[in-house]
């Protein structure tokens, strides 16, 4: 063990936050209140660690012979030139808000386009690698739920809508809630370990 | 005081119980058998397979927000990076983590280093690196890094969306293996069909009890086994309720 000391701070703060949402109490609310928000400042605070260390980590590969380096300087370059712009003109100015506009934007628009593409080829591999019958349904469900989104040429067919709306509403809202109960019992037993001191991400396992 | 929060509170403490008296059931026992995970046995053999051949393993851990239920998915990952790192300590290439989340990327290096410490070898604190910090960019950042570099096999554990099915495209170009779990219902179903080994609901939470991170991570699948039950048990009876008009 690290240190004794971490793994007593985060149980305690850990059950003060966790009392303070069951128990309508001032003093456990105040003091909760209290912590999310040093937690927050702390959250904000590793944002900007992260900025730096993607920096370093592209400044890294830019100044050595790595393969790939021309996209590490143009990382640099354009997270440079951002930080300049926003950070003298501010965020909400025409220039700042032109750099979002014409370039964030498309190639956030260009990732999902070629995101669609890699889900259809997803699909199609999907069915090569387990053709079973659980890929079936759902390559089968995913078609009609497509077909009936589009317009289909204007055809209609009697009886898709309806199995469309069936399938929203019956299987596909079991199965969700299902996979969500699953992971709700997950979160509990992954907070509960942490508050237990079993498993420590904040280091010293 | 509300009742609801009262409910919520019981829940939660009936949930610690049933891990406490699991952990002193499984010691007095001799022996503890887990069902079968596909997924875990195939990452089991590909980490051993990594080690043999000197490739790398890399861990995703997603973009999920540390104040945010999306936070425990994220510990989850963690715990299998540390039995990772560990379980690799005679590898020439230990793993390498990357994340969507200035936190998540703080507390990888921490574990890494954490995991040299106990091994007693150097940690390079750039083998946890954050990637990108949109979804967008951090899936950009993190396909360009599988690319690169010569991983064995890819765990993507963590908070993602539809852009996961970008990282587990280009994982497969690779040809190594790749496993995912997640907390999110979209990106569930993209690496439903984009991963070679998709785990599904709760099973990604159970990574740590397969991996061997210690006896809590097994009490706590057996609480949740329980729990479940009892919860099937509720529904099916607020159904019959329901059809029968009592409720």
């Amino acid at each position: 063990m690290r240190n004794p000391v971490y793994t007593a701070i985060a149980i305690g703060v850990g059950i003060v936050v966790l009392l303070g949402y069951f128990l309508q109490f001032d003093l456990l609310i105040n003091l909760r209140i209290i912590l999310l928000e040093w937690a927050t400042i702390l959250v904000a605070t590793t944002l900007l660690i992260g900025v730096v260390n993607l920096f370093i980590v592209h400044w890294r590969k830019s100044t050595t012979d790595q393969p790939n380096r021309v996209n590490s300087i143009a990382l640099l370059a354009g997270l440079t030139i951002t930080l300049g712009v926003a950070g003298w003109f501010g965020p909400t100015d025409p220039y700042s808000l032109w750099i979002f506009n014409y370039i964030l934007i498309p190639i956030e628009a260009s990732l999902m386009g070629i995101l669609s593409v890699v889900l259809i080829y997803a699909g199609v591999r999907l069915l090569r690698r387990k053709p079973n019958l659980l890929s079936i349904v759902f390559i089968a469900t995913a078609v009609v739920i497509l077909l009936m989104t589009g317009p289909l040429f204007g055809i209609d067919i009697p009886g898709l809508a309806e199995l469309r709306i069936w399938i929203g509403k019956v299987p596909a809202v079991a199965g969700a809630r299902g996979i969500l109960l699953g992971v709700s019992l997950g979160i509990i037993a992954a907070g509960l370990r942490i508050l237990m001191g079993a498993d420590r991400p904040y280091g010293g396992n | 005081m509300d009742r609801l929060n009262i409910l919520g509170l019981i829940f939660v403490l009936v949930f610690f119980g049933l891990m406490i008296a699991a952990s002193v059931v499984l010691r007095q026992r001799e022996g503890r058998k887990l069902r079968e995970i596909p997924a875990f046995v195939r990452l089991r053999r590909a980490i051993g397979l990594a080690v043999e051949a000197g490739s790398r393993l890399h861990i995703s851990l997603g973009r999920g927000q540390l104040l945010s239920s999306q936070s425990a998915i994220g510990y989850v990952g963690l715990s299998i990076l540390d039995r990772i790192a560990r379980s690799t300590s005679i590898s020439d290439r230990p793993p390498v983590a990357t994340s969507g989340e200035g936190s998540l990327g703080i507390l990888s290096q921490d574990t890494l280093q954490d995991a040299a410490k106990y091994l007693g070898v150097e940690s390079d604190p750039m083998r946890g690196r954050i990637t990108g910090l949109t979804p967008y960019s951090y899936a950009a950042g993190t396909l360009s890094f599988i690319q690169e570099e010569d991983i064995g096999a890819n765990l993507l554990i963590g908070s993602f969306g539809n852009e996961v099915a970008l990282i587990t495209d280009a994982a497969e170009r690779k040809v190594g293996m790749t496993l995912g779990g997640t907390d999110n219902l979209t990106g569930q179903a993209v690496l439903f069909a984009a991963a070679q080994e998709p785990l599904i609901g709760e099973e990604t939470y159970a990574g740590g009890a397969y991996l061997g991170a210690g006896p809590m991570h097994i009490a706590s699948l057996y609480a949740q086994d329980i729990l479940r039950w009892v919860l099937i048990g509720l529904i099916v009876i607020g159904a019959i309720l329901k059809l029968f008009s009592v409720l």
